[in-house]
């Protein structure tokens, strides 16, 4: 067993209990910080398979900005967990069968074999051609532009075809990163009625009122 | 890849930079000199012109796939766009009233609707997974906020709640159909994945992908067994929108199931045609069945919508000129008849969702006797019945299916075609039989200029469909032409 | 290439070894009182003001959201700046740099947009 098999398995375990972890606790902040975990492990699982720039993706994007919207998402409704309340719901036998189908279809996909060849993926992800400004082997003093192929660059082969290739869907993305903002905007803000913006003042005073009570009871 | 190849984006990027506009213009000053709906009429002029002069300046287009081969702009792309672009116009129309009478911002409502035009026009063009996928993704997006533009209403609100996690959802599945179709292909374009299928035999990971692949577009044209986010969708959102979603949003998923299917995949035929051949049954069987029972017209209309794209996949499973055409012609003659029905409906209402039922259809010819017929004509182009354009396109389709073999669903499409008729008729009946209430119809400019429009082009495409056919079938030919070529590669 | 990885590896390790290390140490070594102040949240050393069960403001929520948005156009520029700093040839690098202009003019047009509907205002 080499160490990056060892790794991938104890990583691989973490992420998958974590993950079922998620979905089984009951406090909402427990799940929360369960799928932070299984974020952290498939970042590790990315870095593993040569793909660097997706494992930081999935450390900024998931483990830095969904989860702070997850926290959020529990903060804002305020859930909380009541005592008779059952932690499996009733359609739980049939979300398990159809669960346990869908794995079985994936495990029987997801093999060596079926696939087109996956070394030229992987040097693909892994390596990039480059131009460097070096002497010329032929005739010494002469300067011109000779090819290298350095390996370890995922960031970079991901840049050349990120902003070469896929330019339009690129830029077709920061459309649709453009339009989230827009929805954000016109589904988040409320245009307050005025009967509203009454209740919204009256609850800020109220707040500073349990503030100043608070605070002398401290005192006091 | 050179920057000449801008030329193919040109529409998409004044489209673009005028949505974006829309967005601020209330920022620079300008909403108080020009009106949003103007704006963006013209917007929507200026993008035909552009789309109109750069297919007319590209002499060859049909071969050429710009911008590493993500994006062409061929026939077929055009005439999906024009499409579009003019259910986009109307519902720029249908949606006056609407934004008038409620308090909501109208820049960004126009803005949001030209972000997705945009997101259309890129599902039609995109000859690459990822133009395809990301081009659906803006469309999807902008249609969930759109649906929940009624932001004090419950109804839309749950509307677009159901809608974006369903979504969401399904565009997970579609992916993850792409992500196994990349994984055996190891490309996404869709001639090269055709190419790459040629030395592929038998693959299930492939077909899971393929399965996948189409559940994810079954969810957006609503067909079947992914049809159940559609009647609580079209309900709530606002009438305008639910325009859009039922004819826009649906024949530009038409025209990307179209495209995967005849371009990528003719290989995989005999495959991925049975399964889908059972989804189109089902769809027309539920929706048609699942309509006959409901008062809410945008629910009738849901559950035929539903059937609609059972007849609209039949195209795609024959797989053969006749259904590649029918398909053309179906979502032409659909986006009229089902326009125009809207614009009615939206006559008919006084308050935010009154005017839905079929009830308030009663009596309606006594009072305005002309909108009554028009009713009556856009109720029996979707039955299709023959002096409307809906008989051509269910002509097609019918012979499509018959001529590749798949006579029993042609029957079941004649047989459930009747049964439509049962509840078409019903809103007949209480237009021309039943007594009318003394509400009156409130009838807009615009929305009397939508309804004619679409009465004379139902009327008139189903009396001489000549024009009509021969423009499709020209639409047609480069798409087909490229599928019969992949397809004998395969051999 | 996942060897280059084996110090972040013994980062890993290592902290979550210091934190195991630390709390069972407190564990062992401290004494255990149960007085109520002992087990109520530590809060820099304020007394509770409030409940911690309280619905927050949805602005929090719009805000994390944008920015979410900001954080991935973010992410799009990390591997830009990688092949950037190295088009030197042609007009390669002027292409790249057209090209992320335009996509950071889109979002600024959102920000513009956001900034206008006084999102950021905190009233």
């Amino acid at each position: 067993m080499t160490p990056a098999f060892a790794v991938f398995l104890i990583v691989g375990t973490i992420a998958v209990a974590s993950s079922i972890l998620v979905i089984s606790m009951r406090n909402p902040v427990h799940s929360a910080l369960f799928l932070l975990l299984t974020f952290l492990c498939v970042a590790v699982l990315f870095v593993m398979k040569g793909a660097e720039f997706v494992g930081a993706v999935q450390v900024l994007v998931y483990a830095g900005g969904i989860m702070v919207l997850f926290l959020f998402v529990v903060m804002l409704i305020n859930v909380r967990h009541l005592p008779d309340e059952k932690v499996l719901s009733n359609f739980w036998k049939g979300g398990f069968a159809v669960g346990l189908g869908v794995f079985i279809l994936f495990v029987a996909v997801v093999r060596p074999g079926v696939y087109h060849d996956e070394q030229l993926d992987k040097s693909r992800l892994t390596s990039v051609k480059e131009r460097i400004w070096t002497e010329s082997h032929k005739n010494p003093g002469t300067y011109t532009y000779r090819r290298v192929h350095r390996t370890n660059a995922n960031s970079e082969a991901v840049g050349m075809a990120l902003y070469t290739d896929y330019l339009v869907p690129f830029e077709v993305a920061s459309l649709f990163l453009l339009v989230a903002m827009i929805g954000a905007i016109v589904i988040g803000k409320r245009e307050l009625s005025a009967t509203e913006e009454e209740t919204a003042q009256q609850f800020i005073l109220e707040r500073v009122e349990t503030e100043k009570e608070v605070k002398e009871a401290m005192s006091a | 890849m050179s920057l000449n190849d801008l030329i193919f984006l040109l529409p998409e990027i004044i489209l673009a930079t005028g949505a974006s506009l829309l967005l601020i213009a209330p920022v620079t000053g300008l909403r108080d000199s020009i009106s949003a709906k103007w704006a963006m009429i013209a917007l929507l002029i200026i993008t035909a012109g552009s789309l109109l002069a750069c297919s007319w300046a590209v002499p060859g287009m049909e071969q050429t796939a710009g911008f590493a081969r993500m994006f062409a702009l061929d026939a077929f792309s055009i005439f999906f766009k024009l499409l579009f672009l003019f259910v986009v116009a109307i519902v720029v129309l249908l949606s006056d009233d609407f934004l008038r009478e409620s308090r909501y911002s109208t820049w960004e409502y126009y803005s949001l609707l030209g972000f997705a035009l945009c997101g259309m026009m890129f599902m039609a063009s995109g000859v690459h997974l990822a133009t395809i996928y990301i081009g659906l993704e803006l469309l999807s997006l902008s249609s969930y906020i759109l649906a929940g533009y009624y932001k004090n209403e419950q109804k839309s609100t749950e509307a677009a709640m159901k809608y974006f996690v369903l979504g969401a959802v399904s565009s997970a599945i579609l992916l993850y159909g792409i992500s196994l179709i990349y994984g055996v292909c190891g490309t996404l374009n869709l001639l090269d994945i055709a190419r790459a299928l040629s030395t592929v035999v038998s693959n299930d990971a492939l077909m899971f992908g393929v399965i996948l692949l189409a559940c994810g577009l079954c969810f957006k044209i609503a067909a079947a067994p992914f049809h159940v986010w559609t009647p609580d969708v079209y309900e709530g959102a606002p009438t305008p929108i639910t325009a859009f979603l039922s004819t826009g949003s649906k024949a530009a998923a038409f025209a990307i199931f179209v495209r995967i299917f005849y371009v990528a995949l003719p290989g995989f035929h005999l495959d991925w045609s049975m399964v889908l051949a059972t989804v189109a049954a089902l769809s027309m069987i539920v929706g048609n069945l699942a309509a006959i029972t409901q008062e809410s017209v945008k629910r009738l209309l849901a559950y035929s919508s539903i059937a609609h794209a059972g007849y609209v996949l039949m195209g795609i499973v024959a797989m053969n000129v006749m259904g590649l055409r029918g398909v053309l012609v179906y979502s032409f003659v659909y986006v009229f008849a089902n326009l125009g029905i809207w614009s009615i409906v939206l006559m008919m209402k006084r308050h935010e969702y009154a005017g839905e039922k079929v009830s308030d259809f009663e009596g309606l010819h006594s009072r305005s006797p002309f909108w009554a017929f028009s009713m009556f004509v856009f109720l029996l182009s979707l039955g299709g019945i023959p002096p409307t354009a809906g008989f051509i396109g269910k002509y097609f389709l019918f012979y499509a299916a018959v001529q590749a073999g798949f006579g029993w669903l042609a029957i079941i499409a004649v047989l459930m075609s009747a049964v439509s008729m049962f509840y078409y008729l019903r809103i007949v009946v209480a237009m021309y039989l039943r007594d009318g209430k003394e509400a009156d119809v409130t009838a807009s400019g615009a929305l009397k200029f939508v309804a004619a429009v679409c009465v004379v082009a139902t009327i008139v495409f189903g009396v001489v469909p000549n024009d009509l056919i021969d423009q499709v079938s020209s639409s047609a030919k480069g798409l087909h032409n490229k599928g019969a070529v992949t397809r004998n590669a395969t051999r | 290439m996942t060897t280059s990885f084996v110090p972040v590896l013994l980062l890993l390790i290592v902290a979550v070894g210091l934190g195991v290390v630390f709390l069972s140490l407190n564990w062992v070594i401290g004494r255990h009182q149960r007085t109520p102040s002992k087990l109520a949240p530590y809060e820099s050393g304020v007394p509770l003001l409030d409940t911690n069960r309280k619905r927050v403001n949805v602005r929090f929520y719009q805000i994390a959201m944008l920015f979410i948005l900001f954080d991935i156009e973010a992410a799009f520029l990390y591997p830009w700046a990688v092949i950037y700093r190295r088009a030197t040839y042609g007009n390669a690098g002027m292409f790249l740099f057209g090209e992320m202009l335009l996509f950071i003019v889109l979002l600024a047009v959102g920000y513009a947009y956001v900034w206008k509907k006084k999102a950021f205002d905190w009233k």
